[in-house]
């Protein structure tokens, strides 16, 4: 028992005198309470909505202004026709379309049977139940209102239409929410073990007395990866379309050329903590915490962006992890084209030159 | 001049790892840097090499500056640092193939250089490095640093923890490349392979204590050293050190060096000394002196 | 000194799949000697040491250490012995009381116990001023010393020493030679392994291991006559030539 004591003394002599171990002891939770308590809700704040306002009355008009006031909603655009629902969905630009049919007031008066249309991209199961319900409810408070004045008791028939996932599958948002945490994990892991793995045997020093050059050490990194990662992607893929009857309505060739786009923007952020870190272990740490819980609350694939502070949404900008998350979304669910998802291709591509780039420049030539 | 270094010191925080450091080595010479671990041959074998910058002081290889021109030298200098630096899951053949193409070479191209030493390890080139002896992994980190015909090899101590049979084996090696022509810098911490080098810098606690040929180094030695033992070598040691004018008194393998502070010092009074100790079997002569001698008096 | 075997080995073999690394080994170590474990990395030493300690057993033979058999009595032999390796042996973060005081806990030493041979531990190795100083600090000399002392806390019959001398200056070698000799003449037993050939000569017999057997087994003075050469290096030679 004396030996056991002693050796329980010794142990907390090394975790208080090793200040990595105090950091991750204290740090971590602290940080993972505020970015948990911040960023989960199940709220949704200021979601982009569009309306198609069919009658443009007094009522609809009125409807339109509480909505707006709401902090709920923002109301983006205002569409003309039906023609412009897809494309707008598809676009990414609004989370919902209201649409007013013609005929409002005469409607709601006569027959008790105004009409109100709440479309909501369901590819975010959560969001979309949360937006409906929302709008019930105002919708409520109106006709509640309304019937107050008029001493009556009207009524407005909501219809909820679910777009691209009409059941509101979670596993549609979970498939290509896994596929990205996991290649994004796994990718910067290896990588980021690979370069500090020389640095501790030892095999560095004599690399560095050599001809080659630090990007020719760090891309001969990333490529070897690029193929690994690729049959990873392929077996999720393959797991979310047969077992959980995932669709794949866009192009398989554009899907294809994204994951690779998107693994070596992973395979870089790996290489360049490498560079930066002195140990596996650090880099690992690294990789797992620095990468992980961003990854998993801020890129959207739990909890909405848009219900997040704004200071937490600004972040997620960074992540290239969120970008991923809707280019997989657009091709998968919404099946869209390039057309649709440039700005977020080209957003990975500049993270990927920036990242490798930077290594370049951080790769140590010397030892200290 | 191959190699030339002035005044280089380097601090790490506190430490100071070499202090104000200087020699010369001309092309072809075989030098070398003697000293326990700590002494600072790695860190000055790292400024050499320009993996490190030096806090103080110039140095030069093949009259390229190691701060300023470290890409000249880097491509003209084989480099084998401390521990087995190769790597252990690529086999013998797969090392050498990798070293030789980032230095754009092959392995054909300069095979008469490494032929003496790669014959004795063709056998095993399928083999891990990993998994090869302390012998032979070190005999594959030399063919590894003179893949690309360097005309300088730094060693940084290639023979510490192999047995006597590959050091010696590997001594012979680096003998034949110098008359090649290749100037060698070796550090190693075992005194006896002092005497097969040209000249060497005898170093510690980062500072050069002497630079000479090891002949010369014994040759200076003033002092006389006796080989002394006893039928009680424990016992001698103490007793050793119990009589008055004694100056050291060490355990050198079977014997005790020891030394007196008298020049005029009679081994005859200190037999009787230990026979009065109750010591028999007593035997006083002349020593031969070795460079672990002189480096111990320094 | 005392006939007394300390070490008994037996047909000591042991097997990693295919790979014999120790092939039928068998030899005795008698109480007070300084025994000289010798060969190249590779040859099996280590893999003969890690039996003898407890650590590692045996695909085939027995190997009686202090008294126990290793095969099954592996943790009574691990509480009788003092075990010193050049990799690893105090806590570089912890002062050096507090390495003393736990290794003390470990070997199931009182607190009294503890008290009295930290006193005079400290005095032997002249280390008062530095006794709260984090043994990282220590030159590597004194963390070698301190190592010593401390597998000797429960003052056991036998130490393994694993290389302790490597990489060290010769004065320091020296000095840690003589602590053993002291150790060795109040009657316990070092087993030692070593690469300095010299150092083979300190010893009272030494064995040379090659490729997982024992070649060569006596003094070193008569291992000296016997291949009629001047130093153990010059034995080792030329019993690596005769087995080519």
């Amino acid at each position: 028992m004396k030996r056991f004591i002693g050796f329980i003394k010794k142990e907390f002599y090394h975790i208080f005198r090793d200040k990595r171990s105090m950091v991750i002891l204290f740090g971590m939770p602290i940080v993972q309470i505020m970015l948990f308590g911040f960023a989960i809700t199940n709220e949704i704040n200021n979601v982009d909505i569009a309306i198609l306002d069919k009658s443009k009355d007094s009522e609809t008009q009125k409807i339109i202004a509480k909505i707006s006031a709401s902090n709920y909603f923002n109301i983006e655009n205002k569409i003309s026709n039906e023609k412009e629902i897809e494309s707008i969905f598809k676009q990414g630009k609004v989370k919902a379309i209201l649409v007013f049919e013609k005929d409002f007031i005469k409607n709601l008066q006569i027959s008790s049977n105004a009409k109100v249309q709440v479309l909501t991209d369901a590819t975010e199961p959560n969001t979309a139940s949360t937006i409906t319900t929302y709008i019930n409810a105002i919708l409520q408070n109106y006709q509640q209102d309304y019937n107050k004045i008029q001493g009556d008791n009207y009524q407005i028939q909501t219809q909820t239409r679910l777009y691209y996932n009409p059941e509101l599958k979670s596993v549609f948002t979970f498939v290509p929410g896994v596929m990205t945490v996991i290649l994004m994990l796994v990718s910067a892991m290896m990588t980021s073990i690979s370069i500090t793995r020389e640095k501790e045997l030892g095999t560095m020093e004599v690399l560095l007395v050599s001809p080659i050059k630090p990007f020719q050490v760090i891309l001969g990194k990333v490529f070897p990866y690029i193929f690994l990662s690729v049959i990873n992607a392929i077996v999720i893929l393959t797991l979310g379309y047969f077992i959980f009857k995932m669709p794949i309505n866009g192009s398989l060739f554009l899907l294809a050329v994204e994951t690779v786009l998107f693994i070596v923007t992973a395979l870089s952020l790996g290489i360049l903590i490498s560079t930066l870190a002195q140990s596996q272990q650090t880099a690992m740490m690294i990789s797992l915490m620095g990468l992980m819980l961003p990854v998993i609350i801020l890129s959207g694939f739990i909890f909405p962006i848009n219900s997040m502070p704004l200071p937490m949404q600004v972040i997620s900008n960074i992540i290239p992890a969120k970008w991923f998350i809707i280019i997989l979304k657009a091709i998968l669910l919404k099946g869209v084209g390039i057309d649709y998802i440039w700005k977020e291709t080209l957003i990975l591509i500049g993270m990927s030159f920036l990242f490798i780039a930077v290594s370049i420049k951080k790769y140590k030539i010397r030892l200290e | 001049m191959s190699i030339k270094v002035k005044n280089i010191s380097k601090s790490y925080q506190q430490l100071v790892a070499v202090d104000n450091v200087s020699f010369d080595i001309d092309q072809g010479e075989l030098f070398g840097l003697i000293g326990p671990d700590g002494a600072g041959k790695t860190t000055l074998f790292r400024i050499l090499t320009t993996l490190l910058l030096p806090d103080q002081g110039v140095a030069s290889v093949l009259n390229l500056d190691v701060v300023k021109e470290y890409k000249g030298i880097r491509s003209s200098v084989g480099y084998m640092p401390g521990k087995f630096s190769l790597y252990q899951d690529l086999t013998v053949e797969e090392n050498l193939n990798f070293f030789a193409t980032i230095f754009g070479t092959t392995l054909t191209e300069n095979y008469d250089l490494i032929k003496d030493i790669y014959i004795q390890i063709e056998p095993f080139k399928n083999r891990r490095a990993g998994a090869l002896s302390g012998g032979m992994k070190q005999k594959l980190a030399l063919c590894c640093a003179l893949i690309h015909a360097p005309k300088v090899l730094f060693l940084d101590e290639p023979t510490t923890g192999v047995d006597p049979v590959s050091r010696k084996e590997f001594w012979q090696m680096l003998r034949r490349l110098k008359e090649k022509g290749i100037t060698i810098l070796v550090s190693t911490p075992y005194m006896d392979e002092a005497a097969l080098c040209d000249r060497i810098a005898l170093i510690q606690k980062g500072r050069i204590l002497k630079i000479d040929s090891p002949k010369a180094i014994i040759s200076d030695y003033d002092k006389i050293i006796y080989d002394v033992t006893s039928n009680k070598t424990h016992e001698l040691i103490l007793d050793l050190k119990k009589y008055p004018s004694q100056y050291s008194v060490f355990a050198f393998g079977e014997y005790i060096h020891y030394i007196d502070q008298n020049p005029n010092f009679n081994p005859e009074d200190l037999r009787l000394y230990l026979k009065h100790k109750r010591h028999s079997e007593i035997l006083i002569e002349v020593a031969r002196t070795t460079i672990e001698d002189v480096f111990m008096d320094l | 000194m005392n006939q007394e075997k300390i070490i008994q080995v037996r047909n000591l073999t042991k097997q990693f799949g295919n790979f014999i690394a120790v092939n039928d080994i068998s030899f005795e170590v008698k109480k007070g000697e300084i025994f000289g474990f010798l060969g190249a990395n590779g040859a099996g030493k280590t893999t003969v040491m890690k039996m003898l300690i407890g650590i590692s057993k045996p695909s085939i033979g027995e190997a009686i250490v202090a008294g126990f058999n290793v095969n099954t009595q592996a943790e009574q032999v691990k509480k009788n012995i003092g075990y010193m390796s050049q990799k690893f042996s105090l806590y570089d973060d912890l002062t050096v009381k507090e390495n003393i005081t736990f290794f003390g806990g470990i070997y199931g030493l009182s607190r009294d116990e503890i008290k009295r041979k930290t006193t005079i531990l400290l005095e032997e190795l002249v280390l008062e001023e530095v006794s709260n100083h984090l043994v990282g600090s220590l030159p590597l000399g004194w963390k070698q010393k301190l190592s010593f002392s401390v597998a000797l806390l429960h003052e056991p019959k036998i130490i393994f020493l694993d290389e302790p001398t490597g990489g060290v200056d010769p004065i320091t070698r020296r000095q840690f030679w003589e602590l053993i000799y002291a150790e060795s003449h109040k009657g316990t037993t070092i087993f030692v392994t070593t690469h300095y050939m010299d150092e083979a000569e300190y010893c009272d017999r030494v064995s040379i291991m090659v490729e997982g057997k024992i070649e060569a087994l006596d003094s070193p003075k008569k291992l000296k006559e016997y291949y009629q050469v001047d130093s153990m290096n010059d034995v080792f030679l030329k019993l690596a030539r005769n087995i080519e």
